[in-house]
């Protein structure tokens, strides 16, 4: 399983309600509902994406993150609403990143985010020596074709999610060779460094 | 229960056929339609498909499109031809009918043997032509309840249909959502909007500018409206297609011939193709019932039932809801479809939806696609029987 899945699962308590926005097929939708029989749900913005995870039997909408979360119910007055909101490495191709997060917000009671590290070692060194835009077995794509089209590093990711007014819970990142550790958003360069992938619980 | 069946007349050689498989609802009671007018003993003719299973918790309703009936599959017996939805239903197809009893009845206000224009007035022993009551979609939703409760089904396994169909499927599942457990909805909305109201309206007027409607009663005239009806159905088969289809279907291509010729008759394939589509059509359906079912069409708007809020429409709604639409369609476009979603979204309800790419226009939800059919059959693997 993706690592930061695992990190994910350890946090989502069984048979509670999710929203995996940016679920593309939804294989993490399929894990969620079969394994932990939670209510889940997913958003995805593209059509032959959506219909694969329709055609497993999944619940999801087809649509723009941040334009179509502003119409679910707030946490505040819908005892239905998500447990859990999953940002699963997809914030940094969504158009408005800082929209997404604040609807995420006020939607779930909880969100749960992967984002790829563009402070990683490897991609300073390639800008710093080659002088050429970063790219990894991560963030594979040329600069023109890429789908990622916010990159941040883990640093202004905690800015970003300050502003937005969530707590950080629990932050990991997970190095190149696939280990997950724990670190403080208070001194975050060691994970800024060394983590191609960070993961927050935000509440 | 009666199964019997009914004498139709049928197109503009008045043709009788006879039509099977009606039931007669509501003998010793009545129901009050949203007119205010009240109807009782009157018959719904339906075809099922597939068996019910013990519990009769395996049965599907499907709701037709305006000039769609109950025959689904197997050959029309107007027409001829095969069943409209072949393609998704049937043993081992998205709706499978080993799995599943499917059940369609043709609408209150048709004119394949359901309660209609063309029925007999006891009071006068002829046809109720216009002095048939205007019906609404929920009208025809209501008597399909009192049908599906007249078959023993306390919880219908889903409630599905395109078009007009998905109107009455959005009906189901505000209204009376204690006996749905899963809903399909395709290129349709919860409101008919002002462009497709005007299309019908043009509809309308052509059947009614025809002199042989004769004020709708045809039928005792010994005529018919075959050319209002004809050119009220070129128009509306425009809307259902996709200008991109049309261009790739046709194109500029001549009809049987490599010349223009200066006149009028059909020099372009297209024209002679809409020509056949209006012929066709008079064949096999009632003037005064596209009357009928188009202004129930014009009069749906479903929020209007709950103070304008279409999320207060889906209050009470829980089962899962699919809402499918088509690219290309531009009659019930993919903002209508998602107007549905965000009011379901709105509601808390586990709503799905997908914009399927086409350019087939409004009429993809019948025509084969990859995707409709995985999401329909992926949509109903998730129900438990």
């Amino acid at each position: 399983m993706r690592k930061d899945y695992e990190i994910f699962f350890k946090h989502i308590k069984p048979q509670s309600k999710v929203l995996d926005i940016g679920c593309g097929e939804g294989e993490f939708l399929e894990i969620l509902k079969n394994v932990y029989s939670c209510h889940a749900y997913g958003i995805d913005i593209e059509s032959e994406r959506v219909a694969s995870a329709l055609s497993k039997g999944l619940s999801v909408v087809q649509g723009d993150a941040d334009k179509e979360l502003q119409f679910f119910p707030a946490k505040e007055v819908a005892p239905e609403a998500f447990d859990y909101a999953i940002l699963a490495n997809t914030l940094q191709a969504m158009k408005h990143p800082k929209e997404t997060l604040e609807q995420a917000r006020r939607v779930s009671k909880k969100t749960l985010v992967s984002i790829p590290n563009f402070g990683f070692y490897a991609n300073r060194l390639q800008l710093l020596l080659k002088g050429k835009m970063p790219v990894t077995k991560q963030l594979s794509y040329e600069w023109y074709e890429t789908p990622n089209i916010h990159f941040s590093t883990l640093t202004d990711f905690i800015v970003l999610v300050k502003k937005v007014g969530y707590n950080i819970d629990y932050s990991y990142y997970i190095t190149d060779s696939g280990v997950p550790r724990r670190f403080s958003p208070s001194t975050p360069h060691m994970a800024n460094l060394f983590g191609r992938t960070g993961v927050f619980v935000l509440s | 229960m009666n199964q019997n069946t009914q004498e139709f007349f049928f197109g503009p050689s008045h043709r009788k056929v006879e039509i099977g498989d009606f039931i007669t609802l509501c003998k010793n009671s009545e129901i009050t339609l949203t007119s205010g007018a009240k109807i009782s003993n009157f018959p719904v003719a339906y075809k099922t498909f597939g068996k019910l299973n013990e519990h009769k918790t395996n049965a599907i309703l499907v709701c037709h499109a305006l000039t769609g009936d109950q025959y689904l599959l197997g050959e029309h017996p107007v027409t001829g031809k095969p069943g409209w939805w072949e393609e998704y239903v049937g043993p081992d197809k998205p709706i499978d009918t080993n799995k599943f009893c499917v059940i369609v009845p043709n609408v209150l206000g048709g004119c394949m043997g359901s309660y209609g224009p063309k029925n007999i007035n006891p009071k006068t022993n002829k046809p109720y032509n216009l002095d048939f009551p205007v019906i609404t979609i929920s009208d025809m939703v209501k008597v399909q309840h009192i049908l599906i409760e007249a078959l023993g089904i306390k919880k219908l396994a889903s409630v599905m249909g395109g078009s007009m169909g998905g109107m009455q499927v959005l009906e189901w599942i505000s209204k009376y959502p204690e006996n749905v457990n899963s809903s399909i909805v395709m290129a349709a909305s919860a409101k008919h909007s002002a462009q497709n109201i005007a299309f019908n309206e043009i509809g309308r007027q052509a059947v009614m500018a025809d002199p042989d409607w004769c004020g709708g009663n045809y039928i005792a005239e010994g005529k018919y409206p075959s050319k209002g009806l004809s050119i009220a159905r070129m128009m509306a088969h425009i809307t259902y297609l996709s200008e991109a289809g049309l261009q790739r279907k046709f194109g500029r291509k001549l009809q049987n011939k490599s010349e223009l010729s200066y006149g009028f008759d059909a020099d372009f394939q297209v024209e002679s193709y809409l020509r056949h589509q209006g012929m066709s059509f008079v064949e096999r359906f009632d003037p005064n019932s596209y009357l009928y079912i188009t202004r129930a069409m014009d009069y749906f708007d479903l929020a209007e039932d709950f103070g304008g809020s279409l999320a207060l429409a889906f209050e009470r709604t829980k089962c899962p809801v699919c809402v499918v639409s088509f690219t290309s369609d531009w009659l019930f476009t993919t903002e209508d479809s998602k107007q549905v979603v965000r009011a379901l979204s709105a509601s808390s309800s586990d709503v799905s939806f997908v914009e399927i790419v086409s350019d087939k226009g409004h009429d993809s939800f019948l025509l084969p696609d990859e995707s409709l059919a995985k999401t329909i059959s992926g949509f109903l693997s998730k129900l438990e029987l």
